[in-house]
């Protein structure tokens, strides 16, 4: 479980996010969703401590991130995995090496043991016999499931998706948010999803909040978000023809 | 103001570089890859920098000698000297500040500007660490060796030029280049080498780890990178010669 409380963040004096409390429940897929330029991606890199906060406590299982030291904090990422927008594998690695990548520089397994676990999470992943090629190879969708399956090789207890659906499409990207979803509950993780995706909020959104203009107008379910009396989520939500058609169409 | 602060940005992030690594064998193993990159992929520039320029100095040394009482000789010990106190470190470091500058900067800029670096960091990894350090031991162990192979290599392109020219005979220049040799002038040299290897590392690096933006970003961080460096291995000549040959 990991809980914000009252964070605060400013860059060069302009707010970014004010007064953001919630509590991300483990084996959950929490999302955090918004306009573009809400304060999604800060607030989450406040979070995982990319950025530092100006103010306010972040709590990891009770463990609070934001006094921990440097080399405390690097233990603690060592907990976390991250799924980014552009998926961030390193170049001149193959997905095989991407994936065993943490487990080289943490554990002390042996090559067959490392490649067993890479190829155990490729499966999962449902990718296989593709331990060879280079990210440069691969597709969008492939990129994003290799690196979930090198986000989840160490076991993490903190699962991070920044935009996970984006330049993807639709159908790829529900392939995408169900494997998340499915990985999250398997592994009884703590997920975090950042996206402005109306179909992943419906797809896998147990936990939603909404961020505008840095500040958390709504926080409920998926099952809750269409039923909702914030104007500005509803803007949100039904910015789209189709959207609103769906809506007059239910009234 | 702003350049105390960049300064102080750069001993902040030397600071985390020169932290305990989170697994030796996996630096020594990047270190040996950065020996190829940085170092070994040099070496044809440097020996042809060299060759060139030990031939340019022993030319124009011959042509504006006019002088008869002035030895022969002379020539050969100009063009050792030259290349030895001067051209094999602080020249081919300048031309290595802008080939191993330029890649280093692009390289950091590049995976910080697509998430790599964030990637490291958030698996625990101390990336100022794993990316910079190698770099800077592969350069600091290695360009030494290109600075002897530039002497050599030099001195070797100044008597192809005497001979095949005819400015001087072979004889001549290599009694020039035997004639009252200071070995303290090669420590001079390689104590200039390493220094220079460690700024043509990590200023680059700095300016490449906290860009911020896209591809242009990355560019305008290589260019000020090697801009940067450049100037300071004048300023660092400078100062070690007065230090080390007044």
């Amino acid at each position: 479980m990991i809980v914000v409380e009252n964070i605060f963040k400013s860059f060069d004096g302009t707010p970014i996010l004010e007064d953001i409390s919630v509590t991300f429940e483990k084996g959950k897929t929490n999302l955090i969703i918004g306009r573009s330029g809400s304060g999604k991606t800060v607030l989450m890199k406040s979070i995982i401590g990319l950025h530092d906060i100006n103010e306010g406590k972040i709590l990891y299982d009770d463990r609070d991130f934001v006094t921990m030291t440097q080399k405390e904090k690097q233990d603690l990422r060592k907990e976390m995995g991250m799924l980014f927008q552009g998926s961030a594998l390193f170049d001149s690695l193959t997905v095989e090496e991407n994936i065993i990548f943490p487990l080289n520089m943490f554990t002390k397994l042996s090559q067959e043991e490392k490649t067993e676990r890479a190829n155990f999470c490729l499966k999962r992943v449902n990718l296989e016999n593709v331990n060879h090629l280079y990210p440069a190879e691969l597709s969008g969708g492939m990129k994003k499931r290799v690196a979930i399956a090198r986000a989840i090789v160490q076991n993490p207890k903190y699962l991070f998706c920044d935009e996970p659906n984006s330049g993807l499409d639709p159908k790829t990207a529900i392939v995408i948010d169900n494997l998340i979803s499915e990985i999250t509950h398997e592994f009884d993780i703590t997920t975090i999803v950042n996206t402005h995706d109306m179909n992943s909020v419906m797809e896998i959104g147990e936990k939603v909040i909404f961020l505008h203009n840095g500040l958390k107008c709504w926080e409920g379910s998926n099952n809750e978000i269409l039923h909702s009396d914030d104007q500005y989520l509803n803007d949100f939500i039904f910015a789209s023809n189709f959207a609103k058609k769906i809506r007059d169409m239910e009234k | 103001m702003r350049i105390l602060s960049t300064f102080g940005n750069y001993i902040l992030l030397m600071r985390r570089v020169f932290s305990k690594p989170e697994k030796v064998k996996v630096y020594y193993k990047q270190t040996l890859q950065e020996i190829e990159n940085l170092g070994i992929n040099s070496i044809g520039i440097v020996i042809i920098i060299s060759v060139f320029m030990g031939a340019v100095i022993t030319l124009q040394t011959r042509y504006n000698l006019e002088n008869p009482l002035i030895p022969l000789y002379l020539i050969g010990l100009t063009a050792r000297d030259s290349m030895l106190l001067e051209f094999s470190s602080t020249i081919v470091g300048l031309i290595l500040a802008g080939k191993v500058g330029s890649n280093v900067a692009s390289e950091i800029g590049h995976m910080r500007i697509t998430e790599q670096i964030d990637a490291l960091e958030i698996m625990g990894i101390n990336s100022a660490s794993y990316l910079i350090l190698p770099k800077i031991i592969a350069a600091v162990l290695f360009n030494p060796f290109l600075t002897i192979i530039s002497m050599f290599v030099g001195i070797a392109g100044g008597w192809l030029a005497s001979v095949t020219t005819g400015a001087l005979s072979s004889a001549d220049y290599i009694m020039g280049i035997q004639y009252w040799f200071i070995p303290f002038y090669i420590t001079y040299s390689e104590i200039k080498t390493i220094v220079f290897a460690f700024i043509i590392t990590s200023v680059p690096a700095f300016f490449g780890y906290y860009v911020q933006g896209g591809a242009l970003e990355v560019g305008k961080a290589s260019t000020k990178g090697v801009v940067t460096s450049s100037i300071l291995i004048l300023l660092f000549n400078t100062i070690l010669t007065q230090l080390l040959l007044a």
